[in-house]
């Protein structure tokens, strides 16, 4: 339904071209639900603000974005407006910011309703209750009337999730929906967008940071560094065999809730955006534990292994390193060395990708 | 790291004028590149025309032709010439000249109000900022009164209890201008006050004094600058029109305020004496408001001085 | 000299606060809480918003007056704020913070050099080389080379900058750090990395550690006892791995069945009743 092919996204900052995206290619099946995780810079926002173009001004696209075959980049104003009305839809992080505060929560339901599909006002606004019924908030009849200072943020972002609903989008991009909320409410919100869009068919993109959200309510996910995707799989198997070491780095990275380990397995350095990779080579190298000279020469393609797709040249070597090393992490624990950010990313190449 | 910092952080290399005599050139050119980078092409021309300004001021000896006073009732009124560049006014003196002594007292006196005003306005901003409550309840009113009286209608009152002359004119004018700085300060040290790292300050054991001084203060100080260069264009503007009045300069005395109020010219059609000053006056007032607003990190057209004020002097 | 690094008995706070209606009303944000930490100890204060977590630290390092109860310090009583210089900077040696925010956290235009070296030169009578070698020190300790040491906040990544502010919280030498969230702001990946630092710097220090946070397996990674807060009250406490895997409240339920995990389904019956 939805296909990113070789996306390049570059943002104009301060005169220069930074390079968000790159080569980046993901697609989403009709009800299915995606989930693209990574760290700050990774390109993860900016790949739904491609998807919608909604992309800040002086943007330089390449690449393709089709949507059941149209080509995004190629719609005129009111086929991009039906586009964004009728085929997608948005949860964004802070509703408070997406939601006009003058409005009752009931206006803001109908409004869509009415003034896109011509609904009239009795039938909007009881679609509008029965809405808020569906994402679990109780006395829809006094909520309608109120407005979105009166509730509370766990309550709002269901408001949000109905607004969305009430569109009846083919697919929903979810961009850190729960990440403002505590984590009672995180699960019932994530609890009432998954039964929902799985009762409606409705495929998702889901953007967070939290790769284990992702691998609970997601069919595949998607782990991006650097502007691309280094690693997509099922989320039963990336979570039981993930192969990139950045993933495997990520799951170890994450303190437990079910015990407590000596050391976390930490990834060296800090992560990097696409504009601050080296150009040549692979982009996770100075960060990586298993990397080679030959890592810092050529882009490593994303490649079919174990049932995904893992852009690393050494995939198949770490697969048996692993495998000779059942329960002993991928990477080892390593000192930080934490880099500066005002220094060029590039480091020379004899310093680092030496360990066998 | 002992090797490459002997005495500590706080000697590591910020300063321009560090490196051998042979690097002394390039490091200039690399001040000079990132002075630009900071100011923009309209903040560049802002400090260059300020900087010739002050300049003529200071060496007014050197660069006037003729003494300012010099009066020759034989040369009045004459037109530009190469003895006289602007000309000379109704009594015979050299126009340029005066407009060169005359920046000294044009420039003196906003120059003292800013001061005087900057002195008492941002420790009050800095009080009421960090104690709150009522006692910045009580500093915000008593501003907001002051600020209510038009620092012109002040200056007016005390020339009449005073007599006229530069001082009280300053005097004046320096508390008219004390909330002017006081209030945006104070929004910007409350600001700082509430931002974690003064709660990490206070949890260190520093006390408010220190932290006010050493922390605060020298984080607000681009925006206390740059309100401070606006302000003293509007100082200019209103001493100029104060002498202009006759109440603050005195007549003989070169100032561009006393040089607009040359009637005598202007009703003969010579406008060259009068014009010129109040020109002056006017590019001056226009590179400080650019010059502050540049160095406050604020675009000019949303500058709440420049609006306010820019209303005014369209009325005037 | 008690026993205990850390002692709060009864520790109230109520905020005045105006109601709907504007009228004068009063909220309690801390109610009725008392616990111990014993030196080189780890406490973990879990709870979600509202739970009164951060004003329990905002009143232990006095930048929030508490409405009554006590706190005592290795010994020494601050349940009033301190009034006299010497008094701040005794209690500042006795105990330090860091912030959730790396980027406000740091006064932006001063070096993180300078920052470590003010405090230092506050709480310590060290001179000259010796106060720069134990700079060095402090900047190797959380990893930090000298061209970080020169920068300003603004030329460092979020790690780099909470690593600075770990630098500055240890160079009083204090005997208790309280942790307000501060892991919370990090990369997955940087947020490993200052774990490990700080499980190292306690290792080495025997340091006391109050970490206050609304992420359970941070608590889990860090802490030998946690209590958990709800509504300004504590609801359960005790050893960190009993509390999490054998809750015996029903909101520690709660809390522990919303953290996704491998295989985790969100359940819609983890709802709590929500203020309207």
């Amino acid at each position: 339904m939805l296909e990113l092919n070789d996306l390049d996204v570059a943002l104009r900052v301060g005169g220069r071209m930074r390079r968000v995206l790159s080569g980046l290619s993901l697609s989403v099946a009709a009800g299915e639900a995606v989930g693209l995780v990574g760290e700050s810079g990774s390109g993860k926002s900016m790949t739904v603000r491609a998807v919608t173009r909604l992309l800040p001004e002086g943007a330089a696209v390449s690449g393709r974005i089709r949507f059941d075959g149209r080509d995004v980049a190629a719609m005129d104003a009111p086929a991009l407006r039906r586009y964004r009305d009728r085929d997608v839809g948005m949860i964004f992080q802070d509703p408070r910011a997406h939601i006009d505060p003058t409005y009752r929560i009931g206006s803001f339901l109908t409004e869509a309703l009415r003034v896109n599909r011509g609904v009239g006002p009795a039938a909007a606004r009881r679609q509008a209750t029965e809405l808020l019924a569906a994402v679990g908030i109780d006395d829809p009849e006094r909520r309608v009337r109120q407005y979105p200072h009166e509730v509370s943020g766990g309550m709002l972002q269901r408001v949000m999730i109905a607004s969305v609903l009430a569109a009846e989008p083919r697919l929903i991009l979810a961009d850190e929906p729960t990440t403002a909320l505590d984590v009672t409410i995180q699960a019932e919100v994530v609890a009432i967008l998954d039964r929902l869009r799985r009762d409606r068919g409705i495929g998702m993109l889901f953007i967070t940071h939290d790769l284990d959200l992702a691998l609970a309510i997601c069919d595949r996910v998607a782990v991006m560094y650097a502007g691309s995707i280094v690693e997509i799989r099922s989320a039963r198997d990336l979570h039981r065999s993930a192969c990139h070491p950045y993933t495997v780095g990520l799951l170890g990275s994450r303190p437990s809730i079910q015990a407590r380990v000596d050391k976390l397995v930490a990834i060296p350095g800090r992560p990097v955006s696409a504009f601050e990779a080296p150009p040549d080579g692979c982009a996770f190298t100075d960060r990586c534990a298993h990397a080679e000279p030959d890592c810092l020469h050529g882009r490593p393609a994303l490649e079919p292994f174990n049932d995904g797709l893992v852009r690393c040249r050494r995939v198949a070597d770490l697969a048996v390193l692993a495998e000779s090393r059942p329960e002993s992490p991928a990477a080892p624990p390593s000192e930080p060395a934490a880099k500066s950010v005002v220094e060029p990313p590039a480091e020379s190449p004899a310093e680092e990708g030496t360990q066998p | 790291m002992t090797a490459t910092l002997p005495a500590g952080p706080e000697t590591v290399p910020t300063g321009p004028a560090r490196g051998r005599a042979g690097t002394r050139a390039g490091a200039l050119g690399r001040r000079a590149r990132a002075l630009y980078s900071f100011l923009g092409p309209s903040g560049t021309i802002a400090a260059a025309v300020l900087a010739a300004m002050l300049i003529l001021a200071v060496g007014a000896g050197l660069f006037a032709p003729y003494d300012p006073n010099q009066a020759s009732l034989l040369d009045a009124y004459q037109g530009p010439s190469m003895a006289h560049l602007l000309g000379t006014d109704a009594i015979g003196r050299d126009v340029l000249s005066r407009l060169i002594y005359g920046s000294r007292t044009s420039l003196l006196g906003p120059a003292l109000v800013i001061a005087c005003s900057t002195a008492v306005g941002v420790p009050l901003a800095l009080i009421g900022a960090w104690y709150g409550g009522l006692v910045d309840a009580g500093a915000a009113r008593i501003l907001d009164l002051v600020y209510a009286l038009p620092g012109l209608l002040l200056a007016v009152i005390t020339a009449a209890m005073f007599g006229p002359g530069l001082t009280p004119a300053v005097v004046a004018l320096s508390i008219a201008y004390v909330p002017f700085l006081s209030r945006v300060v104070r929004a910007a040290a409350r600001q700082q006050r509430v931002s974690p790292y003064v709660d990490a300050l206070t949890v260190q054991g520093f006390g408010p004094w220190r932290i006010g001084a050493r922390h605060i203060l020298r984080n607000i100080a681009p925006m206390v600058l740059g309100q401070s260069a606006v302000a003293f264009g509007y100082a200019l503007l209103d001493l100029a029109g104060l002498s202009y009045l006759g109440l603050a300069v005195q007549a003989p005395t070169a100032d561009w305020g006393v040089m607009v109020s040359d009637q005598d010219s202007m009703l003969r059609g010579h406008l060259l004496p009068v014009l010129v000053p109040g020109l002056l006056v006017v590019v001056c007032v226009m590179a400080l408001t650019v010059l502050g607003a540049r160095i406050a990190g604020e675009r000019p057209e949303r500058h709440p001085l420049w609006n306010r004020r820019g209303k005014r002097a369209g009325a005037e | 000299m008690s026993a205990e690094a850390l002692s709060v008995r009864a520790l109230t706070k109520v905020f005045r606060v105006a109601d709907a209606k504007g009228r004068r009303a009063e909220f309690t944000a801390v109610n009725d809480v008392s616990f111990a930490l014993e030196p080189a100890g780890s406490l973990g204060i879990v709870g979600e918003s509202g739970s009164g977590k951060t004003t329990v630290a905002r009143m232990l390092v006095g930048l929030e007056p508490a409405t009554s109860g006590t706190m005592t310090v290795l010994g020494q009583d601050r349940s009033q704020p301190a009034r006299k210089a010497a008094d701040r900077r005794e209690r500042a040696r006795q105990m330090q913070v860091v912030f959730q925010d790396p980027y406000t956290s740091l006064d932006p235009s001063q070096t993180i050099g300078s920052a470590v070296e003010e405090v230092l030169r506050a709480h310590s009578a060290l001179t000259g080389p010796a106060r720069t070698a134990r700079l060095t020190d402090l900047m190797d300790q959380v990893g930090l080379d000298t061209r970080q040491t020169a920068a300003r906040p603004r030329e460092l990544s979020g790690g780099q900058r909470q690593r600075a502010a770990i630098a500055r919280a240890l160079a009083a030498d204090p005997k208790v750090l309280i942790l307000d969230e501060a892991v919370s702001a990090l990369d997955v990946s940087i947020q490993a990395q200052v774990l490990n630092l700080l499980s190292d710097i306690r290792a080495a220090t025997g340091i006391a550690y109050v970490l206050i946070s609304h992420d359970l397996a941070v608590v889990r990674q860090l802490c030998d006892t946690v209590l958990v807060m709800r509504k300004g009250e504590i609801v359960e406490r005790g050893d960190c791995a009993n509390v999490l895997d054998h809750p015996e409240q029903e909101y520690t339920r709660v809390l522990r069945a919303s953290v996704p995990v491998a295989g985790w389904k969100p359940l819609t019956s983890a709802r709590q009743a929500e203020p309207s």
